[in-house]
């Protein structure tokens, strides 16, 4: 279905709603293609039609959800028909309601590409056995690739509301990931990379075969470190993963609620002056960008931290009418689940460190981290409390050193922020959606093996 | 025959018929695959979601499909829709046929006749649909009050229900026609604890394959209580040791444990890729004696039990680690197919858009004979682990962590004070064979979501308490 098309549905749906009542519909509809390659043949092949429609319902201050997989004229009614009543039961709340029109111009960003619809699948499983097929031959060490996988989709986002909203784009993407193994004869160890585009052309499979290759072979011989304080060299990937659980502290759902150690420091300097970032989602080079946001309200550049200053935080209409600073156009959904506050396109800006290898050349005792795991399980957003497992190189007196695994890293994200100690020149757009230079982060615990 | 038609009839609002099912199956053949196979979904969930005081929304959600599924020459073609009608699914069926054949050598189709085979659904004594929303919202607003109620420290509380009923068909080339009927329901409450020294977090969350008959097994108020005072016994925690302790975990949800060091590993889709350091083991002793370990889909109204697997195998126990020799892997029907031996029941799949593959179901250490007490006794400095959160693993390499969200250090043999979270990581192959006690205490712990290539499954996981000589804690104390 085209953009325009979910739009009619939802605004017809949208405009049901009775005197006092706010609708707002949101719906998508996608196709996808999903391949799994193994030993140079196809293991599966996925080929996939998605809909989704999400009803809600503010009705005397009362808030109703109801969600489908279907856009069938039955089910869109009967969902209506649910969010209604599901909002009968829940609590009067006088900030309840959906985003009102606030004027801000959107952007125009074509998230679409024609050529996308060039690709035959025989190109795209073409492309997953090509990487697999370089992967394995790179170095007799790699004895195995675990997976090997293309995936593609295009779809179109639709939001309309009683309030006069009216919002839909349409959007591609493209990504390959692989998982290499690799043998020394005495440990196993596995590397993985991938990359996303908005079309198959925007993939750097160069980039992933290579990674993946390397991640494997340089962890093979890894030992349990001793426990110390070290520094640690994030590489601009690894630095998004690290700065996007950061941000996920900076939104406005956690301040009303007291659940971010930062809540009430706006103003305050919360992290090393060499550090800057903000959300920015209208960057059109940015795999986050977007020209609405989950409301249907413009999406817009969102200050966080200016030389280690708080300068805010990312607020949805909700939130943002409680936390008394209105929206930032800042919703994120899918059209099943209820919209709440995060950021988009996390962008953190680079410093004049140079690059991983000036980095690392400015390290006495630290870590080259390649992976981090456990962060569902690790990283306690309210209290600040975080503990990762790590794999990685250690870094002696500006050079790469053994490979370490089977340790982790503690402190917490108060720390981690204060504790930036060289921002690199080096910021890249990564397929996450996130931009990054590469960052070095000191006084952290390093726990393994007693010393 | 009628018995079959009934039975899919009873899928409501996802009626497929046997001859609608046969012509399906014939059509995903006709290209001359070796196997076929129709998967359809009719899920409902039903949630309410109390936080900071107020119910923040109830939310519905209904999703209902078919996923069709063709296999030729080794090649997995998978096509899914949400439309129901026979014109839809033959035509899924031919794309799915399609994707298959484009590696494989052509060949000539035949027709499929399907059988019913029975299944007995988990008994359900209170279908949460026949509950009213009312006592639903009853339910998360007493814990609210019970976790403010609890102590002056507790600034915030989140409380949530939610039940799902999920109702599947199978029906595949083989001839098998089956229908499976499950209901779950969970409760949990997530309090924040505001101290001196920052705030804290404490939850507690069951949930079992049963209706709301849930909360008539279990106090709303007790939940509420205990994880009010969770958070609460954090605030006076000091910071997590770090490196290496010899380290007691308690029983119930030190689960995840062996879910994570070893579960995974066991599964015959990373066996078969050389992704597991368990592959070639079979019969040689990779853990503790101590250590039974067994995967059991049929535990009565644990959170991983149903009657049939997302492939239509009945769900089974199969015991994975004997005294510490490794017995067998997690089969589902693709890795069974490949070897010539009979799905274990493993086979599961987060919706009717995802493809099958090995999965756990209950996995736990059976208990042991030592008194727990007399475990703990005997540690003169280590680290007690009350509670663990989520893990991960790297299958290959088979390290893993998993999360402490209630720990405690063990001084002279004695439980003191509470730590602040932290992360313990471990090798799987190693801590399994640094187990060397195993408590009589045994306890299914919460219910848990088990992530593997992007697609969620509920899994129950348990333990006695249990001690390992040896592990990592990831704190940030010296």
């Amino acid at each position: 279905m085209t953009p325009d098309e979910l739009l009619m549905l939802a605004s017809r749906l949208a405009e049901k709603a009775a005197p006092g009542e706010q609708i707002e519909v949101a719906c998508s509809h996608g196709e996808s293609t999903s391949i799994r390659v193994y030993e140079g043949a196809v293991e599966s092949l996925t080929q996939a039609e998605n809909s989704g429609i999400g009803v809600r319902v503010i009705r005397d201050g009362r808030e109703g959800f109801a969600s489908a997989g279907t856009l069938d004229p039955d089910v869109v009614d009967q969902m209506l028909a649910q969010a209604r009543d599901n909002a009968r039961f829940a609590e009067v709340d006088p900030d309840a309601g959906i985003a009102e029109p606030d004027g801000v111009e959107a952007v125009d960003i074509d998230l679409w590409r024609d050529e996308l619809a060039d690709y035959s699948i025989e190109d795209k499983v073409a492309m997953a056995v090509e990487i697999e097929a370089r992967v394995l031959a790179a170095d007799s060490r790699i004895v195995g690739v675990r997976t090997s996988t293309y995936g593609d989709g295009a779809g179109s986002f639709a939001l309309a509301s009683s309030n006069g909203i009216r919002a839909a784009s349409r959007s591609t993407s493209a990504g390959i990931g692989i998982q290499a193994l690799a043998d020394d004869g005495n440990q196993m160890q596995t590397g993985y990379a991938g990359d996303g585009a908005r079309e198959p052309g925007g993939l750097d499979l160069d980039e992933v075969v290579d990674r993946a290759v390397r991640q494997a072979l340089d962890l093979l011989g890894s030992r349990k470190p001793t426990t110390r304080t070290v520094s640690l060299v994030l590489d601009p990937r690894l630095a998004a993963t690290m700065m996007s659980v950061i941000a996920g502290t900076l939104n406005g759902g956690r301040v009303i609620k007291g659940r971010t150690p930062f809540a009430g420091r706006v103003g305050e300097t919360i992290a090393s002056p060499l550090l800057t970032f903000s959300d920015e989602p209208i960057d059109p080079d940015s795999l986050g960008a977007d020209a609405y946001d989950g409301e249907g309200l413009a999406c817009r550049s969102v200050p966080l931290v200016t030389d280690g200053v708080l300068r805010g935080f990312v607020w949805d209409s909700y939130t943002g009418r409680r936390g008394g600073s209105g929206s930032t156009g800042s919703a994120q959904r899918a059209a099943r689940g209820l919209p709440s506050p995060g950021v988009h396109a996390l962008s953190v800006a680079a410093g004049e460190g140079g690059g991983l290898d000036d980095l690392i050349a400015g390290v006495e005792d630290g870590v080259l981290v390649f992976s981090l795991a456990g962060l569902h399980s690790g990283v306690n957003a309210v209290s600040g409390d975080l503990s990762l497992g790590v794999e990685g190189r250690m870094i002696r007196n500006g050079q790469l050193a053994e490979p370490i695994g089977e340790a982790t890293v503690g402190s917490t994200l108060q720390r981690l922020l204060l504790d930036v100690e060289a921002v690199g020149s080096d910021r890249i757009h990564l397929s996450s959606g996130i931009s990054t230079p590469s960052l070095v982060i000191g006084d952290v615990m390093l726990s393994g093996a007693a010393a | 025959m009628i018995e079959g038609r009934l039975l899919s009839a009873t899928i409501v609002g996802c009626v497929i018929d046997e001859p609608v099912l046969n012509r399906v199956l014939t059509a995903a053949l006709a290209d001359g695959a070796e196997f076929a196979e129709v998967f359809a979904e009719d899920a409902e969930r039903n949630s309410v979601n109390l936080d900071d005081g107020r119910i923040e929304n109830l939310a519905s959600s209904r999703d209902r499909g078919a996923g069709i599924r063709v296999i030729a020459h080794g090649t997995v073609g998978f096509a899914h829709t949400a439309d129901l009608s026979e014109a839809s699914l033959v035509r899924a069926a031919r794309a799915a046929a399609e994707a298959a054949r484009r590696h494989a050598a052509p060949g000539s189709g035949h027709a499929v006749e399907i059988a019913t085979q029975s299944s007995s659904p988990a008994p359900v004594e209170k279908p949460p649909a026949d509950v009213d929303k009312a006592t639903k919202v009853g339910a998360v607003r007493r814990a609210d009050q019970v976790a403010r109620a609890y102590d002056r420290a507790i600034t915030q509380v989140s409380a949530n229900y939610a039940d799902t009923r999920r109702r599947i068909l199978v029906a595949n080339s083989d001839g098998l026609l089956t229908t499976d009927d499950q209901t779950r329901t969970q409760f949990s409450v997530s309090c924040v604890a505001t101290g001196d020294a920052g705030m804290q977090t404490g939850r507690e969350s069951v949930g079992h394959t049963m209706g709301y008959e849930l909360l008539d097994r279990y106090s709303v108020d007790e939940l509420a209580t205990s994880a009010a005072a969770r958070a609460v016994s954090k605030l006076e925690a000091r910071p997590a040791p770090s490196g290496t302790h010899t380290v007691v975990i308690g029983p119930g949800s030190g689960g995840v444990l062996f879910h994570e060091a070893c579960g995974h590993g066991l599964e015959a889709d990373l066996v078969r890729k050389g992704a597991s350091t368990f592959a070639g083991k079979l019969g040689q002793k990779v853990a503790s004696e101590l250590v039974t370990l067994i995967d059991d889909g049929t535990m009565a109204g644990e959170w991983g039990q149903f009657a049939v697997d997302d492939e239509g195998q009945p769900a089974a126990r199969n015991v994975l680690i004997e005294n510490g020799v490794l017995v067998d892997y997690l089969w589902d029907g693709i890795r069974a197919r490949q070897e010539g031996r009979p799905s274990s029941g493993n086979g599961r799949r987060q919706s009717y858009k995802h493809l099958p593959m090995v999965r756990m179901t209950n996995t736990y250490l059976a208990g042991g004979q030592t008194d727990p007490a007399d475990i703990i006794a005997g540690v003169a400095n280590g680290v007690y682990v009350a509670r663990l959160g989520g893990g991960q693993v790297n299958t290959t390499s088979g390290d893993f962590v998993f999360g402490m969200t209630e720990a405690y250090l063990i001084e002279d043999g004695k439980i003191t004070t509470p730590l602040r979270e932290g992360q313990l990581i471990g090798n799987g192959p190693k801590v399994l064979q640094m187990i060397d006690a195993v408590g009589n205490d045994f306890e299914m712990g919460p219910p848990g979501t088990c992530g593997k290539d992007g697609q969620g499954v509920p899994v129950g996981d348990g333990v006695p308490t249990l001690r390992v000589t040896e592990m990592t804690i990831g704190g940030t104390a010296a």
